[in-house]
């Protein structure tokens, strides 16, 4: 992780800055052994950007950082930067990090022309000493301010540029100024600088209807590419956090047509399988229409896949969604104290949509979720203006793919506002894969549940509107029953299953009589061919009888006459004779 | 007015610069005219001393600091502006 690594195809080396988002945008960091200007104004986090520079320099990249402030005291910075756990204090005592206060203090008199020669000899003494790498020049207006005019400012600046490259060190000057230089005159001398610089970084906090909304473009970037948008950053726990839509060159995960399962059997079907693995799922529908339910389902789903999930709920405090989901038998706690399952209640995170998006990230990494659900996603579009929020959805998603993860997105539909079918107004329904929609159905007096699914990227899905059923024993699509083209739902349907049943056992009555009554005859005829059976042997006896009969009297007979013949002494008849 | 206090100045300059050498020139001439035979002034060169310069925190050069009498005072610049200088000396009584 040194700077000298990884040289790009222009040979352009670059020095990491240890800020998330910033070095993918910049592939790399900022260009090593050069100048970088970061200008923006009050309380845009000019210090914190500088200090993370140095610190990551310190920590990961073995370079040695000088810290020049010109603004507040040393003990102050280090005191004020305690929180983002740099350890700049030790960082200090082990000779990686040196600050020098070059505050000129409040009653410092000026009294003509002067230059920053004395601080820069000071400086090469301990950049020698120290064998600095990075070096920070922080509110660098303050001091230029006390130059008479701008073509000593210029001089300075420039003195500071030529000894920042003659000894190869990665710079960076900070100032206060609007960037455009039209509304703060004192601010023009930064224009000059940012023709002078490598790379220039402008860095703005402004309040968008009241949230605040921090945001940091590149300006210039001599010799590289970089990603050229504004983008959102905020100052976390760890420092800088800049949202960047895509990296450039960022290798995008390969689409799997492995399916999870939404949690409810029959969804599945409907969908062919359910969800593909890494797709966004968007479930919309107005309040009370189960989209909590539907969503918790497939966390439970999830889990007991065992795969690690993240439930982030913005409606109502976790406990309080474990038990009303208790009621429709999806028990997450189990899944909560084994750790597979991490809720979160984002009610708590206060800020705009970038904020969110930003710590729901950290809390997916930290959880290392293969699933998330987010519920309803469509509060974001509270603070902040539609532009951002729809391009927080759409980096939420783009991450989420870009990541493998599984994401349920629940919105919630204004019932004032569209009847119409999905007026989604964060625009996230064109961005998701699969668009399930929840509605009331009012038929016959009733208000039931019905889902449909409005798109399914990449897979066939039933086209018919489905009555989604809570109860205790869990979530289920009912049977479907269309009459006269709608399909019925809530008493009418029972209504008509149970007309179906009584159909169905009246014509299995009447089969079984009949089905009876053909035994019956059946067992008849048998009988009957089993009499004449025995009647037929019978005749057949009484022939073979008579056969034996009538040889019998014959040879008796014959018998009779010879007896005869022989007593009367008579010659031998001649057979034949008569 | 025997017990007029005596000056006490440290001037700090990077080597031969021209804001420097400007500097020294406008004090002594001050002080010549203002505080004739009851000032000190020492010499800083930050080229040659610069870890002098980092410990009394001199950044920008010129810098005049007055040390005696107290309280201490530091003035950036090539002193030109010598109405600015007196007055930050506490001497504009001197001048009227």
């Amino acid at each position: 992780m040194t700077s000298q690594q990884a040289p790009l195809n222009n040979g352009l080396a670059k020095t990491p800055t240890g800020i998330s988002g910033f070095d993918e945008a910049t592939s790399g960091g900022l260009p090593c052994g050069r100048t970088t200007l970061v200008v923006g104004g009050a309380g845009s986090g000019k210090t914190v950007f500088a200090l993370q520079f140095l610190a990551h320099g310190a920590h990961a990249c073995k370079e040695p950082g000088i810290f020049v402030a010109f603004e507040e005291t040393a003990n102050r910075i280090i005191a004020n930067a305690e929180s983002f756990g740099w350890e700049l204090g030790a960082l200090t005592r082990q000779k990686k990090l040196f600050f020098v206060d070059a505050y000129p203090g409040s009653d410092i008199v000026n009294s003509g022309n002067f230059d920053l020669g004395g601080m820069l000899a000071v400086l090469e003494l301990q950049v020698k000493t120290m064998k600095a790498r990075r070096i920070v020049f922080d509110a660098l207006d303050v001091v230029l301010a006390l130059l008479p005019d701008l073509a000593s400012q210029r001089r300075e600046i420039y003195r500071l540029h030529d000894w920042l490259l003659a000894h190869q060190l990665t710079g960076l000057l900070s100032a206060k100024a609007s960037g455009d230089g039209t509304r703060d005159p004192g601010s023009r001398i930064f224009d000059v600088a940012q023709f002078m610089v490598d790379c220039a970084v402008l860095l703005n906090h402004r309040a968008v209807h009241g949230v605040s909304q921090r945001n940091l473009r590149v300006l210039k970037y001599r010799g590289s590419g970089f990603d050229e948008n504004e983008a959102p950053f905020l100052i976390g726990k760890q420092g800088l956090e800049v949202a960047v839509t895509r990296a450039p060159g960022r290798i995008s995960v390969k689409a799997t047509s492995e399916r999870v399962s939404s949690g409810v059997e029959r969804l599945d079907t409907m969908l062919g399988g359910g969800y593909f693995r890494g797709a966004s799922v968007l479930i919309t529908g107005f309040s009370g229409t189960a989209k909590t339910t539907l969503s918790a389902a497939f966390a439970e789903a999830a889990c007991q896949r065992g795969e690690r999930t993240l439930f982030v709920t913005f409606d109502s405090e976790h406990s309080e969604v474990i038990r009303n989901l208790m009621s429709v038998g999806i028990r997450l706690d189990r899944y909560m104290k084994s750790g597979i399952l991490r809720m979160i209640s984002a009610r708590t995170i206060a800020g705009s949509a970038e904020t969110y998006l930003v710590r729901i990230k950290a809390f997916a990494n930290a959880h290392q979720a293969r699933c998330i659900v987010i519920d309803p996603v469509s509060l974001w579009s509270n603070p902040g203006t539609d532009m951002t929020t729809q391009s927080v959805a759409d980096r939420l998603i783009h991450w989420s793919k870009g990541d493998g993860t599984t994401l349920v997105c629940t919105n919630l539909l204004d019932e004032l506002s569209s009847q119409m079918e999905g007026g989604s107004h964060t625009q996230i329904s064109t961005l998701a894969d699969t668009w399930i929609h929840l509605s009331y159905v009012v038929q016959a007096g009733e208000r039931n549940r019905g889902l449909s699914i409005i798109k399914s990227r990449g897979t066939a899905h039933s086209n018919q509107v489905r009555e989604l059923i809570l109860s205790d024993k869990g979530v289920t699509l009912a049977d479907t029953y269309t009459a006269g083209g709608e399909v019925l739902m809530g008493t009418l349907r029972w209504q008509k299953e149970s007309a179906e049943r009584i159909a169905n056992e009246v014509t299995e009555v009447a089969g079984k009589r009949k089905r009876v009554k053909l035994d019956t005859d059946e067992a008849e005829l048998e009988v009957r061919v089993k009499s004449l059976q025995k009647e037929l042997l019978a005749k057949q006896f009484e022939k073979a009888l008579l056969a034996r009969t009538a040889e019998g009297r014959k040879e008796e007979l014959s018998h009779h006459r010879t007896q005869m013949k022989e007593s009367r002494g008579a010659d031998a008849v001649k057979s034949g004779r008569k | 007015m025997s017990r007029r206090p005596q000056f006490k100045f440290c001037l700090y300059l990077a080597g031969d610069a021209l804001n420097s050498a400007q500097a020294l020139v406008n004090l002594r001439a001050l002080c010549e005219t203002y505080l004739p035979d009851r000032h000190v002034i020492e010499i800083v060169d930050v080229f040659r001393e610069p870890k002098r310069a980092l410990e009394d925190g001199i950044f920008m050069t010129p810098t005049l600091v007055k040390l005696a009498p107290l309280p201490v005072r530091k003035i950036v610049g090539t002193l030109s502006h010598t109405a600015t200088v007196l007055m930050a000396l506490g001497l504009e009584s001197v001048t009227s």
